[in-house]
């Protein structure tokens, strides 16, 4: 008797909630999402052939703004699939810092993801006091090496500063008034009744299906899958601290909040015991003044504080830029799933699924 | 087909159109043409612009691609590829690859601790699903599908398909050599998470995925011309070439209120 | 004559006047508010820290281009934001200020109508404003508006029932439709109404963040949504005129709170003999303070919680407050009889 059309909805690129210039088209039967096609390439800039023309050491400046969210976490992928092509050593004084330098990154990434999920879904004030506490990580970096967002703050063999004197100490009283402020962004989110009614049950993704979509990072460890590159295939100091992988049961979008949640306390922990063992010694490793790695190709992980970032690199021994640069971009991997996870829900949820996947345009389309 | 391409070898419609010098000043920005594969006339002798017909919208006056590197040296035909040494075990999913695909692997890698099978392209499929189910491999995680552009060899496509077990908690990589315009079948059906990766390497590089659900370009626009991560493919775009000015986009569309618009 | 006409009149600009200051500066101080909790500043700028920001807004809104897009229903589109302002100005005929005060030797009530039906009144009022919003979104000529603008209203539908149920369980309890009746009522049984009807002044504060259409409950107008609302195709006095109606609905929800549940203009502690000083202050500054505490209860929880989805909205007008507002009805019903 009722014909009923489905409506073909767009969001976006330009939308307050999408993170960036994201395009959904969403089609609808009523409120319910039938079907989303997510469209990318809006601000994709070719990282990767860039990379084909500019030296090894240059490149470290255009990893920071793929993510630049975590900036020190791209340069850090990079130099180690460098190293590891080249079979360099780093020394332990370097690893360290740069295990603090990405566990500082972690935090401040997930500041912004708190903010703008919270945004989202109506609590305002949480992401104004996420971006207070992402100051005090921001003037970390900037006491370090100089800048904001994008850092340059790795070098193959290396990093190409020491830590000022007395940035451990202020590094120690952040992690101490983070601690404090991730308790009480709990209390605002974690038993509230509305955040549960509007996170609990939506977008639930089991864990093997989680796995073959590829989806990685906090998603999916809260599927309940024990993958942490950290822990699995560990780089950088990580093998020397003792720090837990904090795992989901449902899949759904609170699990993947509490994930992050608790990652904030396991990157505090990390940060502590690597300013209280720092060891010293040099800072760079003994890097020949040209950087020519041998003809070859690898591929090498790390785990951004979105997911699993990737850097496969090929050499041809020959040339002073590599041959190809390949990113693996956590975010990018992660938003195939988003069209899996709309499915059945209503419009509202679309809002939050989009931010409980934490994506970066930047590295979505590099 | 047209007047000084005669020599040039047959033409994917797909890629970049023939370099086709402009009669002026333009001609001469080309001196380290060495490195690429199309031996374009440096100096410019053929006056006349190429209409190209087979490739969509391309306003006449095409100009040249500009070399990337000056003096650049000339590429290596391709990966190093080495085997493994001597002494060192192959790991059980790769002896049971050999076993399970009697034959079929072309070349098995090691280098920096990174193990890589190679294998021809119509065994993809069979070869990522055994790699998937076999209780000693166990790759339910495909990481990334990438591709590597060799252009001076035959099978100038190197593509890499990186895999990791959750369960088992190692990697491997296949990689497979595909020719300019050879289709692959598609790993869609064995990782769902190749879909977006497969679009990504067609879009970037041009090679066809049979299979693929929904093969389109994901990060150009959807009526791009030419592969941008090929290494013939400028760096700069293609400039003048293809859809600078918003009326060649409408004219494309051929969208009938909107070309209207003068 | 003077008192029939005049005096009214008079009544009328001042409450209008304030009304529409005080709407202003409920903006400003929205901002404020929620720019302390969020451990900012807020409009700083203009006026020592920010207080002239209001006139600056109403200067910016009067000289904007009147944009009317082409494909509207232009005498609709017109009148619906004069429909959803009006009935919520004139709600304000019978709210009571204040007791009575002795001015030019005439005794002055501080309200301007009195009516014995004064509650009714109110609720038949703001039913009206609905109509303005179904006539927005219709009148935009969009599909985006018009969803917008039908959600919107059935949520306030839905809300208002809530409402009306509450109301009828203060109307058992002093015994009176007139607002200066229920606040008399509360004057001689010595007792607040909250603290007679705890259950009614909750239903009441969450159905009265409905109505106007206040978070958590303001998804339909939540720029995160998809659309932007019923008023996305309005631009300068016009859209002007629709947020001075959401303010001004929300100044006339916590009046109401404040008149039924709160003793009005009533002084607390009236029991309290050490307290007599509080007898000096007038009953208009009581009242004006409790409204705005009422008020402040209001720009904390938009501060502080995140926004209901659409369903989970309606969900909890109709399977929760709706029966809890009706067995309130009821409890309260055979308390009276058994007394």
């Amino acid at each position: 008797m009722f014909d009923t059309d489905e409506l073909v909805i767009n969001m976006g690129p330009q939308h307050p909630a999408t993170h960036g210039v994201l395009r959904v088209v969403l089609k609808l039967d009523g409120e319910k999402v039938v079907d989303a096609d997510v469209v990318i390439g809006y601000l994709h800039r070719g990282i990767e052939k860039l990379s084909e023309n500019r030296d090894w050491t240059q490149i470290v400046l255009l990893t920071d703004r793929m993510d630049y969210v975590a900036a020190a976490t791209n340069n850090l992928g990079y130099c180690e699939t460098v190293e590891k092509l080249m079979s360099l050593e780093v020394p332990r004084r370097a690893r360290y810092i740069r295990t603090i330098l990405a566990e500082l990154q972690r935090l401040a990434s997930h500041l912004v993801w708190l903010g703008s999920h919270a945004m989202d879904i109506g609590a305002v004030t949480v992401f104004l006091y996420g971006l207070r506490e992402r100051e005090l990580v921001l003037d970390l970096f900037e006491e370090y090496c100089g800048a904001r967002l994008t850092y340059n703050a790795m070098r193959i063999g290396g990093l190409p500063l020491d830590i000022p004197s007395g940035w451990d100490k202020k590094v120690l009283a952040y992690c101490d008034i983070q601690d404090e402020k991730i308790a009480e962004y709990e209390t605002l989110l974690t038993q509230n009744r509305i955040w549960l009614e509007r996170t609990r049950k939506v977008g639930v993704i089991p864990g093997p299906e989680a796995v073959s979509i590829g989806l990685s990072g906090p998603p999916l460890r809260a599927s309940g899958v024990r993958r942490d590159v950290r822990k699995d295939e560990p780089y950088a100091a990580y093998e020397e601290f003792d720090f837990d992988i904090p795992l989901g049961t449902n899949g759904d979008t609170y699990d993947r909040y509490l994930v992050r949640v608790e990652e904030f306390r396991q990157s505090t922990r990390i940060i502590r015991q690597a300013i209280e063992g720092l060891p010293e010694g040099p800072i760079v490793g003994k890097v020949p003044r040209l950087i020519k790695p041998p003809a070859g190709e690898t591929y090498h992980a790390n785990e951004s504080p979105k997911g699993e970032i990737g850097y496969f690199i090929a050499s041809d021994g020959r040339s002073t830029s590599p041959y190809r640069l390949r990113v693996r971009p956590p975010s990018f991997c992660n938003l195939q799933a988003l069209r899996r996870l709309v499915k059945g829900h209503l419009v509202a949820d679309v809002i939050a699924l989009i931010g409980t996947i934490d994506i970066v345009l930047g590295e979505v389309d590099r | 087909m047209v007047d000084g391409h005669a020599d040039k070898p047959a033409r994917d419609p797909d890629s970049p159109p023939a370099p086709a010098a402009p009669g002026g000043p333009g001609a001469g920005s080309e001196p380290g043409k060495g490195s690429s594969p199309e031996p374009a006339p440096p100096g410019a002798p053929a006056p006349k612009p190429a209409p190209g017909p087979s490739a969509g919208a391309r306003p006449a006056g095409a100009a040249a691609p500009r070399a990337e590197h000056k003096g650049a040296p000339a590429p290596p035909p391709g990966p190093p590829d080495p085997p493994p040494p001597a002494d060192l075990p192959l790991p059980a999913w790769l002896q049971a690859l050999k076993e399970a695909l009697a034959g079929s692997i072309d070349q098995v890698s090691y280098w920096v601790g990174d193990w890589t099978v190679i294998v021809p392209a119509g065994k993809v499929a069979e070869a990522g699903r055994f790699l998937h189910d076999h209780e000693a491999g166990r790759f339910d995680f495909c990481s990334d599908v990438t591709a590597v552009d060799w252009p001076t060899r035959a099978q100038r496509f190197d593509l890499v398909y990186c895999l990791y077990s959750t369960r088992l908690h190692h990697r491997a990589r296949m990689k497979v050599r595909v020719a300019d315009g050879e289709a692959v079948p598609s790993v869609t059906g064995v990782w769902p998470s190749a879909n977006w990766l497969e679009r990504e390497v067609y879009d970037m590089f041009g090679v066809r995925f049979t299979g693929h659900p929904d093969l389109r370009r994901i990060l150009m626009p959807d009526e791009w011309q030419g592969h941008p991560q090929r290494k013939d493919y400028p760096l700069e775009g293609p400039g003048e070439l293809l859809m600078e000015s918003p009326l060649d986009w409408l004219k494309l569309r051929q969208s009938a209120d909107e070309s209207s618009i003068k | 004559m003077i008192d029939l006409l005049v005096i009214p009149l008079i009544k009328i600009v001042f409450v209008l006047t304030g009304v529409l200051i005080t709407v202003m500066y409920l903006v400003l101080l929205e901002r404020k508010v929620q720019a302390w909790v969020q451990s900012r500043l807020g409009p700083m700028r203009v006026g020592p820290h920010g207080v002239l920001q209001p006139v600056a807004d109403v200067l910016k809104l009067f000289v904007k281009e009147d944009i009317t897009p082409v494909r509207v229903d232009v005498w609709v589109y017109t009148a619906a934001p004069i429909i959803v302002l009006v009935p919520a100005l004139i709600a304000f005929a019978v709210i009571p200020f204040g007791g009575e005060v002795h001015l030019f030797g005439k005794t002055i009530s501080l309200r301007i109508a009195d009516i014995n039906v004064g509650l009714l009144y109110i609720t038949a009022v703001a039913s009206i404003g609905v109509y303005g919003i179904i006539l927005a979104g219709w009148s935009s000529n969009s599909k985006y508006p018009l969803l917008a603008g039908l959600r919107s209203s059935a949520q306030l539908i839905s809300y208002e029932v809530a409402v009306t149920l509450t109301l009828v369980s203060v109307i058992l309890t002093a015994g009176t439709l007139s607002m200066v009746g229920i606040v008399e009522a509360q004057a001689a049984s010595r007792v607040w109404f909250a603290f007679v009807q705890p259950l009614a002044l909750v239903i009441y504060v969450i159905a009265g963040l409905a109505e106007t259409n206040r978070s958590p409950f303001d998804l339909p107008e939540a720029e995160q949504e998809l659309v932007g609302g019923f008023h996305t195709e309005y631009s300068g006095m016009r859209f002007a005129l629709f947020f001075l109606a959401e303010y001004t609905n929300m100044i006339i929800v916590s009046a109401v709170a404040t008149t039924l549940f709160f003793g009005g203009w009533l002084r607390p502690f009236p029991n309290v003999a050490w307290l007599w000083w509080l007898d000096y202050v007038p009953s208009w500054i009581w009242f004006t303070v409790k409204t705005f505490l009422v008020l402040y209860l209001f720009l904390w929880i938009r501060a502080t919680l995140p926004r209901y989805r659409y369903d989970q909205l309606m969900r909890i007008g109709w399977k929760v407050l709706i029966p809890l507002a009706l067995a309130n009805i009821v409890v309260t019903g055979i308390v009276k009889v058994l007394l």
